[in-house]
């Protein structure tokens, strides 16, 4: 048998197999750049979905309602069949408080860990704390927001007894544990980036270690740890469960942090829950307010990367 | 004469000295604060979940009694969300990865590529939400369904997945694509037989963190429009479904008390799923790193 085989054995045959191979490999070779460049393409048509979606509905909501009334009208108004009001400051306002209140709760945390993580602790205890962040910072919003109405609002309301059930303060906090481990994570990479050379000079120069901290590593790290910030900030705009959870459904434009308030997000979470039908003014006021949470967070991100990118130290 | 004075050295060095050990007990106590914080959280969960948490919770579907309500239609709703998102993210992500880090030349639209997938990693997921509710629930008209989430999740995690991926080619090194190419093997074959499996734990670690994201996320999904409250289970992909971060939101939403002891225990359920898909990754990572 074994002999036959190698009778029939005919090289001329062999190379046109072989080519037959190659010819069906090479078809392979050279679609497989395309197909996988088509894949690569999907997150650009993402973007440009979510560009041409949120600009196009938002047209439609302005043939309904004025560009000067969004901006510039004082009342967010919208269930009212006669005399509704889109003007989306007070949902501004609403963002705004919950994000400021958030990050006075996780820059000075934030930063204090980082500081803690990259001059202070020893490998053991980063190898401990470091993980635990990260659990932290993997913990799904809803649970934090859950947090916030039955712990954190509570404990609130024995402290300040005027204080809402809804509140502007209450998912600001929260928000604020919520970023607080991607702040201290980035701003801790930032500074373990800035070399140890730096640090011995300063030493040498009978510096303390906190003097060094704050006055070498700090300002050579400035860079890492604003972008980390403003990355910070860009995620607690753009929060949403929390705010839904903890913080109202009442829009409005005054100062106070205890009463109930409403976020952009938190609006276009109420107008879903609803059942605002396709094609009306409040459907299309979702893509309005979510156009306007976009430009923010869209600006805050970009800035984050002009800041690495601009006042980056090199060592 | 002596050059130094003594006591003044120590009388100025005392309050920096003392400013530096204080300071370093305020950056000390604030990171345990943070710690605190999850140690709180995770208590009073559990404190309040585990007496609601038993066989009958994880088997009923969702009841307006209490006492008879269950996590079943969100927990099976997670699965069929995980049998989207796994596929559709997976291939999406590591196809661009692989066409980042193998194929593309070094120009102006990779480099757009790249800028656009750094930004989309910073879009609120509720905007996802209203581009998966036009293109995904009308256009399509997928409706409210499995398919729909779906799609509308694998979107959301899709930079995730090619950043981890993308480092994981990257680390691969340069030596093992040359001794393929240097066998004859043609690019194709090399990216497939060699440089995919080296990368294989990189890339898996990457998607079950991102797994873990799609099915905590809430905000995309009520957006979407789907149903808080559903006491049937899918069957198809484009049947409705409920998942457990929104079946935790209508609890959480209620003002009774058991209710919220309803959703403690239905997000100890959503949290033992992300630990156990946690823990795989950092075993999968500590397992089959190798060091070239």
């Amino acid at each position: 048998m074994d002999t036959q085989k190698t009778n029939s054995f005919s090289v001329q045959k062999m190379i046109q197999e072989k080519k037959k191979r190659k010819s069906a490999g090479g078809i392979t070779e050279k679609i497989m750049p395309y197909i996988l460049f088509l894949t690569a393409a999907v997150s650009v048509l993402t973007t440009i979905g979510i560009v041409l979606t949120l600009i196009f509905e938002t047209f439609l909501f302005f043939d309904a309602v004025s560009i000067k009334e969004f901006f510039t009208a004082k009342k967010w108004y919208p269930f009212s069949e006669t005399n509704g009001s889109f003007g989306i400051l007070p949902l501004i306002m609403g963002t705004l408080k919950v994000t400021v209140i958030a990050a006075i709760v996780a820059v000075p945390i934030g930063l204090a860990s980082a500081i803690y993580l990259s001059e202070y602790a020893s490998d053991r205890a980063r190898r401990i704390i470091k993980p635990i962040l990260e659990v932290l910072a993997g913990i799904p919003t809803i649970v934090y927001g859950f947090f916030a109405l039955t712990f954190v609002t509570p404990i609130l309301r024995e402290i300040i007894p005027s204080l809402e059930i809804f509140n502007a303060l209450s998912p600001g906090i929260v928000i604020g544990i919520m970023i607080t481990p991607m702040i201290a994570s980035l701003s801790e990479d930032a500074m373990t980036s800035v070399p140890n050379a730096m640090r011995e000079g300063a030493l040498a120069l009978g510096a303390t270690k906190f003097e060094v901290a704050i006055k070498v590593v700090l300002p050579a790290a400035i860079s890492g740890i604003v972008a980390s910030i403003v990355l910070g900030i860009s995620r607690a705009i753009g929060e949403t469960m929390i705010v839904a959870v903890a913080g109202g459904s009442t829009p409005n434009l005054e100062w106070n942090l205890t009463g109930s308030i409403q976020t952009m997000t938190a609006y276009i979470v109420q107008v879903s829950q609803g059942d605002a039908g396709y094609g009306t003014t409040i459907y299309y006021s979702i893509y309005a307010v979510g156009m306007t949470l976009f430009v923010f967070t869209l600006v805050m991100n970009l800035l984050a990367q002009y800041i690495t990118r601009r006042f980056r130290e090199e060592y | 004469m002596k050059l130094i004075n003594h006591e003044s050295v120590v009388k100025r060095m005392k309050p920096r000295l003392s400013k530096n050990s204080i300071s370093k007990w305020i950056f000390f106590a604030l990171t345990m604060f943070v710690l605190l914080i999850l140690g709180v959280l995770l208590y009073r969960i559990f404190s309040q979940g585990l007496g609601y948490l038993d066989l009958q919770f994880l088997q009923s579907l969702p009841s307006r009694k209490p006492e008879n309500a269950g996590v079943y239609a969100a927990l099976i709703g997670t699965i069929w969300l995980m049998a989207v998102v796994t596929p559709v993210s997976l291939l999406l992500g590591v196809g661009t990865a692989i066409y980042l880090e193998e194929y593309a030349k070094d120009n102006a639209i990779t480099n757009f590529i790249k800028v656009n997938i750094s930004n989309l990693a910073g879009v609120p997921s509720i905007v996802f939400g209203l581009l998966g509710l036009t293109i995904f629930v009308r256009a399509l008209a997928l409706g409210t369904s499995v398919l729909a989430a779906g799609l509308t999740m694998s979107l959301l995690v899709l930079p995730v997945i090619i950043v981890a991926s993308q480092e994981a080619i990257r680390a691969v090194p340069n030596q093992l694509r040359e001794a393929s190419f240097g066998l004859g093997a043609t690019k194709w074959q090399t990216i497939v037989r060699i440089v995919l499996p080296a990368a294989i734990p990189g890339i898996l670690t990457g998607g079950i963190l991102a797994l873990s994201r799609a099915i905590g996320e809430t905000a995309p999904l009520v957006v979407l429009g789907m149903p808080l409250f559903l006491a049937f289970l899918p069957k198809t992909l484009l049947d409705s479904m409920t998942v457990l971060p929104l079946q935790i939101y209508n609890w959480t939403g209620r003002p009774q008390v058991e209710f919220h002891a309803l959703a403690a225990a239905g997000i100890i359920v959503l949290l033992v799923m992300l630990i156990i898909m946690n823990s795989i990754a950092v075993l999968i990572r500590n397992k089959f790193q190798k060091r070239y």
